[in-house]
């Protein structure tokens, strides 16, 4: 896929996502939007998968450790064909195939059950793990919050990263910048990022996380990296692509009004997007 | 009467079953010494992983193992493989049903000296109440080699409680271990008692003492914790002019509710042997922690005489 036809995913992604909550719902809008460039970039370029086999054994698999970002994965999966579109519709309804968090149970394509902060990066080093016993060649995505970096798990997962050599390891950070109750860096930093994963014994690429080329480059150019993990730190802005929800921690897990709704689907609507 | 280390047991079995299985794995946080998951080390380094002093990471990562068709046993003692990371065993292990099994070693009092910090009265009571958690307690070394090899073979989350102590032998080598079933280890016709893990012994022992008494006690091992089979213990319960519970735990959420829940409605006096909702301490023996926390074969006599 080119750059501009993967550009146009991402925003499928978006406007699917828009689609999925509807108006007057409560959905995670913001890290769902911020992530969405990347999420197009690992299905529709990069992982190797086959969504009419799930469980093909050499897939690479991919892990929202920031599980309530799911919508952006059902998006993408659907969109895949791992499942009929109406499933999307059903979101969070009693009895529904795509629950609030990821359910592997429920979700074809969906790895892990992840949701509480900060585990679903050591899932991710325990699949790399037995990927590797196994000498099979997948390797393993995880997209983790920088409201979630507070965790402690998630440095003794990056710990464990780098003590097993996890190359076949890479996590993307989605750096918004906000968390649920406001900007990051004052209400609980997690500053200085890049330093931290360095320290940790990771190999760190930094990229504006809304630019194709930079992801796209980032994703392959980490794939060489032999010895140890690596770390996208993918500069981003939550809510991306939805002006009204854009850097606006209320959109974290939000509602839209009617008129958001439309005025949402519009903005996809003139970009060609529906 | 034959004295055997249950996690010797434990641990030899680990190796047994990595030599017929390699997708057996094992992970210790620096207490491999201890949970005897060095002899797995020592034979299998390449599936053995040290996970450092971080039980949440390493129960998330057995999680990850379990996800690539590895059986992944996680060990530490029974404070720390269920307390600490239940979050991790709940989110990311029972609702997946994964195949992570996790040993809870040095439990109940076992570890005398190093008090409550490391003692754990209430491991059994937090894994009961994860859904789709298997829970095991077995009384001696031979039935936990059984228990161990069942939980490789069983595909789901299971629970398995080691003392860290030496234990008398309850069974012949032979036993079959059936997950869910009481399993009569004495017959008697007054009382029974329903015994798990280190206190099916000192049942036996009260047992003797009673007929002495003139006391006829029927003793079962209750080895499984969940799931239950309330029928068979109502069976081995009707008739009877009482039942006593027995078990190295809180009174809350082990063996005590197991069996008064199951009783529930039938009319049948019910008295129980453990701990009463509270922590331990050191002490300079495991069996002077028993004896100061009322879990002695004594305490079990008393019982019976006030039933009968």
């Amino acid at each position: 896929m080119t750059i501009q036809q993967l550009e146009k995913k991402a925003k499928e992604i978006r406007l699917t996502i828009v689609k999925m909550v509807g108006p007057c719902k409560t959905g995670h809008f913001g890290g769902s939007c911020s992530i969405a460039d990347v999420v197009a970039a690992l299905y529709f370029h990069k992982m190797r998968h086959d969504p009419k086999n799930p469980k093909w054994p050499e897939r690479d698999r991919l892990i929202f450790s920031k599980g309530h970002a799911a919508i952006a994965q059902y998006a993408a999966l659907g969109m895949c064909g791992y499942f009929p579109e109406e499933e999307m519709w059903n979101l969070k309804e009693l009895g529904c195939m795509l629950q609030g968090h990821p359910d592997m149970n429920k979700t074809p394509g969906v790895e892990a059950n992840t949701g509480s902060l900060g585990q679903g990066l050591s899932i991710s080093c325990g699949i790399a793990a037995g990927l590797k016993l196994d000498k099979n060649p997948a390797r393993v995505y995880c997209i983790v919050g920088d409201g979630e970096m507070a965790e402690g798990q998630i440095w003794e997962a990056a710990m464990a990263a780098s003590f097993y050599k996890l190359d076949n390891l890479l996590v993307i950070l989605d750096h918004n910048k906000l968390q649920a109750t406001g900007p990051i860096a004052e209400r609980f930093n997690t500053s200085p990022v890049r330093e931290k994963w360095e320290a940790f014994g990771w190999h760190t690429v930094e990229i504006n996380g809304h630019d194709m080329n930079e992801i796209v480059e980032s994703l392959d150019s980490t794939e060489k990296v032999k010895g140890k993990p690596s770390i996208i730190i993918a500069h981003t802005i939550k809510g991306k692509g939805i002006p009204f929800a854009e850097n606006n921690a209320a959109f974290h897990n939000g509602s839209m009004t009617q008129e958001q709704f439309e005025t949402a689907c519009g903005i996809f609507s003139e970009q060609g997007v529906m | 009467m034959k004295m055997q280390s249950q996690r010797k047991a434990y641990g030899e079995t680990l190796v047994q079953l990595g030599r017929e299985n390699k997708n057996i794995v094992v992970l210790d946080a620096d207490l491999s010494k201890s949970t005897m998951t060095c002899f797995f080390e020592q034979e299998f380094p390449d599936r053995y992983f040290e996970m450092g002093i971080a039980e949440a990471n390493m129960i998330s990562f057995a999680a990850g193992l379990s996800l690539t068709g590895k059986i992944a046993f996680v060990n530490s003692f029974a404070v720390f493989s269920t307390g600490r990371p239940f979050d991790q065993i709940r989110q990311g292990v029972a609702i997946g049903k994964l195949n992570v099994k996790i040993c809870g070693s040095s439990a109940g009092l076992s570890d005398f000296g190093d008090g409550a910090t490391h003692q754990s009265v209430e491991d059994i009571a937090i894994m009961r109440a994860i859904p789709n958690m298997t829970v095991i307690s077995p009384c001696d070394a031979i039935e936990t080699k059984k228990a161990v090899r069942f939980a490789a073979e069983y595909d789901g989350p299971v629970y398995i409680r080691v003392s860290r102590n030496d234990l008398p032998d309850i069974f012949p080598d032979d036993m079959e271990f059936t997950l869910g079933k009481p399993v009569v280890l004495r017959e008697g016709n007054d009382i029974t008692v329903f015994a798990t893990g280190t206190m099916v012994y000192e049942a036996l022992v009260a047992a003797e003492k009673l007929s002495s008494l003139g006391i006829s006690a029927r003793v079962v091992n209750v080895s499984t914790l969940k799931p239950v089979d309330d029928e068979s213990i109502i069976k081995l319960a009707e008739g009877m002019k009482g039942i006593i519970t027995a078990e190295e735990h809180s009174i809350i959420g082990g063996l005590a509710s197991v069996v008064t829940y199951a009783l529930r409605g039938k009319g049948i006096p019910v008295e129980s042997i453990a701990i009463n909702d509270e922590f331990g301490q050191s002490a300079g023996s495991h069996d002077e922690l028993l004896a100061h926390y009322g879990l002695k074969a004594d305490n079990i006599v008393e019982k019976a005489k006030a039933l009968c």
